[in-house]
């Protein structure tokens, strides 16, 4: 398949009219060194037809949530999509068109995005939003240098629970590790609660802490106490950075713009996009009115056309790359607009009382099975501390379980070995409202040995 | 305000709310049986919220409806030609999203380990060797979301490899027509940036890079072809004197389309790359994005590519998340696994004849488009272009008419504009680049459109200067825009007409 | 366009009117046209140190982002208060009421460097021209003919 419709007579007339003998001559300023080792060593192009039966063999060879249970979360989440959302994304006008940069004949995705960055504000309670960027990790990475930015040059310590997401501290140690002046320093947390060690939050705080991020939830699906870390953070101007990977519990939970976070940002593929390993979905990124010249991203302001019409645009560019060069918030230039449009798309369809609805269930399913599993014998809930849909479960025999598991096509959730290594002998599940009743049961029945 | 002269002939339609205008409360358009749940049995209720004031509460239809009337209002590929350069927008193919929704596919979740993933991570370690053998580079890594990741990625491994031999250095070279991301990436990774300037033929002299070259540059970043449509001739040449005095070349391979089967990065002195999946390898554009940015590296930067890596051990796949001189990780999980299924799709379908003939067709057409248009309007370098070409407005300038009225008023004629004003060392610039995938009789059609508006400038250029006069907004006030955000629906706000001056 | 005769010029556009050891900065008429309309400006603190020659703020239209350059050094008394809501201000009234700082001068020799209006006039009638030039030269350049171009 190759999708260039020019024929043999349309080459020669375009040749002719370029003035040209043949297209190879387009290339004569191409060095011969070059152009002689150039051929591409791949096989020769596929039909439609042996494209798709290639890659339903690939598929098959992978264990997916249509026929597996799982009990997996961890920065990613298993929700029900409905079909509207698809549908829509779908759509070519959609999916095929470039960035808005001209906004006549954009308004479908301007006014799409600015829907967005309100939908945003609403759940997060904060005053301004982006149009998104790539993950909830690099969210993180790009909240430290907007808070940089805006504080003072002696304030240049970040504190990072260690109960934030392993990959986005990982992310941000990366992003970080290129500037001299920023030193990143990990918070334990509390080995009872699952929460970060408030005590130990204090006696780090100082008059050079620039910001302090928390999950929220954090890692372990623990829900944190921000009031008091707020109060801390207050009481030596360090900002307070929110990351919540699971956005589904802001329906229920208090906002991070309720209780005074200065940037929420997070994970938000739990809106309307399929798990798809982990991309593409995006990175919400949310902060109060008074940072917004400093956000990173694209923005979509309101704006009225020569006749009064109301109408949306790019706006505040002179921040971004394309305008300002080195001196740019960031260097981010394509983001993941289809997929704030799908979660756009999803939040309009739950609406109001439908995701409060969903992450009650979440909420439910979560606790019951939690419940059901401490009540087995060898199993105990790590941490005391309230959660969403998100628990650290302790198991005498966890190779064992998972084992039996895999037998009966079903993960049971994340082991924290690898990045907690005092918790070798929990792991982190997660139960959805895709996890049905029967899951649960097969998972406690196989739990009892 | 006086309220705008009605046509009583034009369409009534009114124009669009916004999802907060319309519903009513307690709608939603999705059910769900089963249990209530008493929340606060669980979570302490100092914990929860209340309701999020403001959400919509729209039934099923109507919200179809109200994006279904969005997606009118956009143009996009498969409605218009849309020749954006060093954007490369070309057809996206409707299997690549057939094979992205399979469940085998939408469904994995990237925390179950990599026995249940044999055949993404096979796909996934193959779509490397593939991207290798087009750029002539010897490692990818698939992590990076974007170009732009890339370019920071590219710059954190150079910085890497120099800090380990105990040469940091501080300074980077970027050429006048690099995109704005050079820079910025650059200093997103606490460099310093030189800049050069292109001579007058377009490309960058190996003296201008000689003269500024020392023992603290640590890389140059070059464009190849470059914005300007041009191969950098004197790439070679530039890599030796980097080289010399210890630097490395960086590959911005956004213009990658013009070069599978022509020429390979790899044999040009680059070290690092990156490329554009949603470019030259026909992912779609989404608005926006999804988007990826894959790095390709030779030998000696090899240990330092973004962490997991994909290992071939033994029958199986697996993943590296230490690797001790890695970078580290630049984003979450395995990149934008989406989108690289897209991209391998697509080039299991062109294969390595299909992928060289993109290239070769999408020369064609960019010099068909500058030849039929050398007449009218004034080009920006006098010589064959690659697979975008460049003119500017200074001839319509005569009579007031600038690149953004020729731009507005393409709209009229159902075209999306080229790009404008840039790159920033041609004034007026309109970057044109067809892709491959245009037949002729489209390309005749937007040249006959470019022909007819280079005549109203001459006989009506107010015509040209107030388009556009048919898309569904008139030109939108960006000044108001900047000086008065308003980023977000509130309660209470003016509805689709403005009330204020 | 207007060169009013009370003001002192810079090289980068900005005007300067002296008051005793007291200078009031803005940019000229030919600065803000050709900055377009103007959506922000970026004013230092009062209690601030401009130094000449350096940049002070920063001023952006939709499109573009100009630095200010320091006409002449001294502590910033003051700045002006409508420009942060109101910054179109500079376009509609560039010398009178889109002044944007007012500064205690700390070196009046400063002033030695400055252009008066009729040199600056001259100035910029010169900055035009050589944009002129610059177009011509590229219209020569299109006129040489190149061999290769020539059909085989």
């Amino acid at each position: 398949m190759r999708y260039t419709p020019h024929t043999v007579t349309d080459k020669e007339r375009m040749l002719r009219e370029i003035g040209c003998a043949s297209v190879e001559d387009l290339y004569r300023h191409v060095p011969q060194s070059l152009r002689e080792h150039a051929a591409i060593g791949l096989p020769a192009g596929l039909t439609e037809l042996e494209v798709r039966r290639r890659m339903a063999a690939l598929a098959a060879r992978n264990d997916s949530a249509a026929d597996w249970s799982f009990f997996l979360g961890g920065g990613i989440y298993h929700h029900f999509i409905p079909s509207a959302v698809d549908a829509t994304i779908s759509r070519a006008e959609f999916s095929t068109s470039y960035t808005p940069y001209q906004p006549e004949v954009s308004q479908g995705t301007l006014q799409a995005l600015f829907e967005y960055q309100t939908l945003i504000c609403q759940l997060t309670g904060m005053d301004v939003s982006n149009a998104a960027v790539y993950d909830g990790a690099s969210a993180v990475a790009e909240a430290v240098l907007m808070s940089r930015r805006i504080q003072p040059a002696k304030k240049r310590r970040v504190l990072m629970s260690r109960a934030l997401h392993p990959q986005y501290r990982a992310v941000v140690a990366t992003y970080l590790k290129n500037l001299d002046d920023v030193r990143l320093e990990e918070v334990p947390f509390d080995a009872g609660r699952g929460a970060t060690d408030f005590e130990q939050l204090k006696r780090l705080l100082d008059d050079q802490t620039m910001c302090v991020l928390l999950g929220y939830p954090n890692f372990f699906g623990v829900i944190e106490e921000p009031a008091p870390i707020r109060a801390a953070c207050d009481s030596v101007g360090a900002h307070l950075v929110t990351v919540t990977s699971e956005p589904l519990s802001l329906a229920l939970l208090k906002p991070p713009g309720e209780f005074g976070a200065d940037i929420a940002v997070g994970e938000g593929q739990s809106l309307g996009v399929p798990m798809s390993l982990g991309g593409p979905a995006f990175g919400f990124f949310a902060c109060q009115n008074k940072f917004v010249r400093n956000i990173p991203g694209r923005l979509v302001g309101e704006t009225v056309d020569s006749e009064g019409q109301r109408g949306f645009v790019l706006t505040l560019a002179t921040r971004e790359q394309h305008i300002r060069r080195e001196k740019a918030t960031s260097n981010i230039c394509t983001s993941q607009t289809l997929c704030a449009l799908a979660a756009t798309v999803y939040m309009a369809l739950l609406g109001k009382s439908g995701l409060r609805r969903i992450a009650e269930i979440n909420v439910a399913r979560a606790h019951d099975a939690c419940a059901r599993l401490i009540a087995q014998r060898g199993f105990a809930s790590r941490f005391s501390a309230p959660f969403f849909n998100e628990f650290v479960m302790q198991s005498e025999n966890l190779s064992q379980l998972f084992a039996d598991c895999t037998a009966r096509r079903m993960v049971p959730g994340i082991p924290l070995a690898p990045w907690y290594p005092e918790l070798k002998d929990s792991f982190l599940m997660c139960v959805t409202e895709m996890n049905e009743r029967e899951e649960i049961d097969q998972l406690v029945r196989t739990s009892a040995g | 305000m006086s309220e705008p002269a009605q046509d009583r002939k034009r369409s009534q339609v009114a124009p669009p709310k916004l999802l907060f205008e319309s519903g009513s409360p307690g709608r939603s358009a999705v059910e769900w049986a089963g249990e209530g749940a008493k929340v606060e049995e669980s979570i302490p209720s100092h914990l929860l919220r209340r309701d999020i004031d403001g959400f919509p509460e729209l039934g099923e239809l109507e919200v179809l409806r109200h994006f279904t009337g969005l997606s009118q209002r956009n143009f996009s590929i498969e409605s218009q030609f849309y020749p954006l350069g060093s954007c490369t927008m070309k057809y996206n193919p409707k299997i690549n999203e057939v094979v992205a929704r399979l469940p085998g596919f939408a469904l994995l979740h990237p925390m179950a380990s990599p026995e249940h993933l044999q055949g993404a991570l096979a796909m996934l370690f193959e779509l490397e060797q593939m991207l290798a053998e087009v750029a002539g580079m010897e490692h990818v890594s698939l992590q990076p979301s974007a170009g732009a990741q890339g370019e920071l990625t590219g710059l954190m491994m150079i910085r890497a490899c120099l800090s380990e031999r105990g040469d940091p250095r501080k300074k980077i070279i970027v050429p006048d027509t690099a995109h704005g991301t050079n820079p910025a990436s650059s200093t997103l990774c606490g460099y310093d940036v030189i800049q050069i300037s292109s001579n007058d033929k377009g490309v960058i002299d190996a003296a201008a890079v000689e003269k500024v070259m020392d023992g603290d540059v640590a890389a140059i970043m070059i464009t190849n072809p470059n914005t300007l449509g041009l191969f950098e001739s004197n790439i070679e040449a530039i890599a030796q004197i980097v080289h010399a005095k210890g630097g490395m070349v960086y590959l911005d391979g956004a213009n990658l389309n013009a070069l599978m089967g022509v020429a390979k990065p790899g044999h040009m002195g680059v070290d690092v790359l990156h490329m554009n999946l949603h470019k030259t390898f026909s992912t779609p554009h989404g608005g926006g994005g999804p988007g990826a940015g894959p790095v390709g590296v030779k030998a000696p930067l090899r240990d330092y590519l973004p962490v997991p890596r994909i290992v071939h051990a033994g029958d199986k796949f697996v993943l590296h998340e230490i690797e001790p001189k890695s970078v580290g990780r630049v984003r979450s999980f395995l990149g934008n696994f989406g989108v690289l299924l897209r991209a391998y799709t697509y080039i299991l379908s062109l294969g390595g004849d299909g992928l060289a003939e993109a290239s070769r067709m999408a020369l064609l057409n960019a010099n068909y488009i500058r030849k039929k248009l050398e007449k009218s309007y004034q080009l920006a370098y006098n010589e064959p272009c690659m697979h975008e070409c460049i003119l500017t407005d200074r001839i319509q300038h005569k009579n007031g008419v600038s690149t953004l009225d020729i731009a507005k008023r393409l709209l009229d004629y159902g075209y999306h504009p080229p790009t404008i004003y840039f790159p920033l060392v041609v004034s007026g610039a309109l970057m044109i680049e067809p892709t491959e995938t245009e037949s002729p009789e489209t390309l005749d059609g937007f040249c006959d459109a470019m022909l007819a508006i280079a005549q109203e400038a001459k006989d009506d250029p107010e015509l040209v200067k107030s388009a556009p006069h048919s898309t569904p907004v008139r030109r939108l006030d960006e000044a108001r825009a900047a000086r008065k955000p308003v980023l977000r629906w509130e309660n209470g706000r003016a509805k689709s007409r403005s009330t204020d001056p | 366009m207007e060169f009013p005769e009370g003001l002192k010029y810079s090289k980068e556009h900005e005007w300067v009117l002296v008051e005793g050891t007291s200078a009031t900065i803005g940019i000229t008429e030919y600065a803000q046209e050709e900055l377009g309309d103007i959506v922000f400006v970026e004013l230092p603190e009062v209690g601030e140190k401009i130094v000449k020659d350096d940049p002070f703020g920063a001023v952006e239209s939709v499109k573009a982002v100009s630095d200010i350059y320091a006409p002449v050094s001294g502590a910033v008394v003051e700045t002006n208060e409508i420009l942060p809501d109101n910054p179109e201000t500079i376009n509609d009234d560039p010398y009178g009421d889109g002044w944007m700082v007012r500064v205690e001068l700390s070196d009046i020799d400063d002033l030695k460097d400055l252009m008066d209006a009729d040199e600056y006039a001259e100035y910029v009638a010169q900055q035009k021209e050589d944009d002129d030039e610059e177009d011509d030269d590229e219209d020569e350049d299109d006129i040489e003919e190149d061999d290769d171009d020539k059909v085989k």
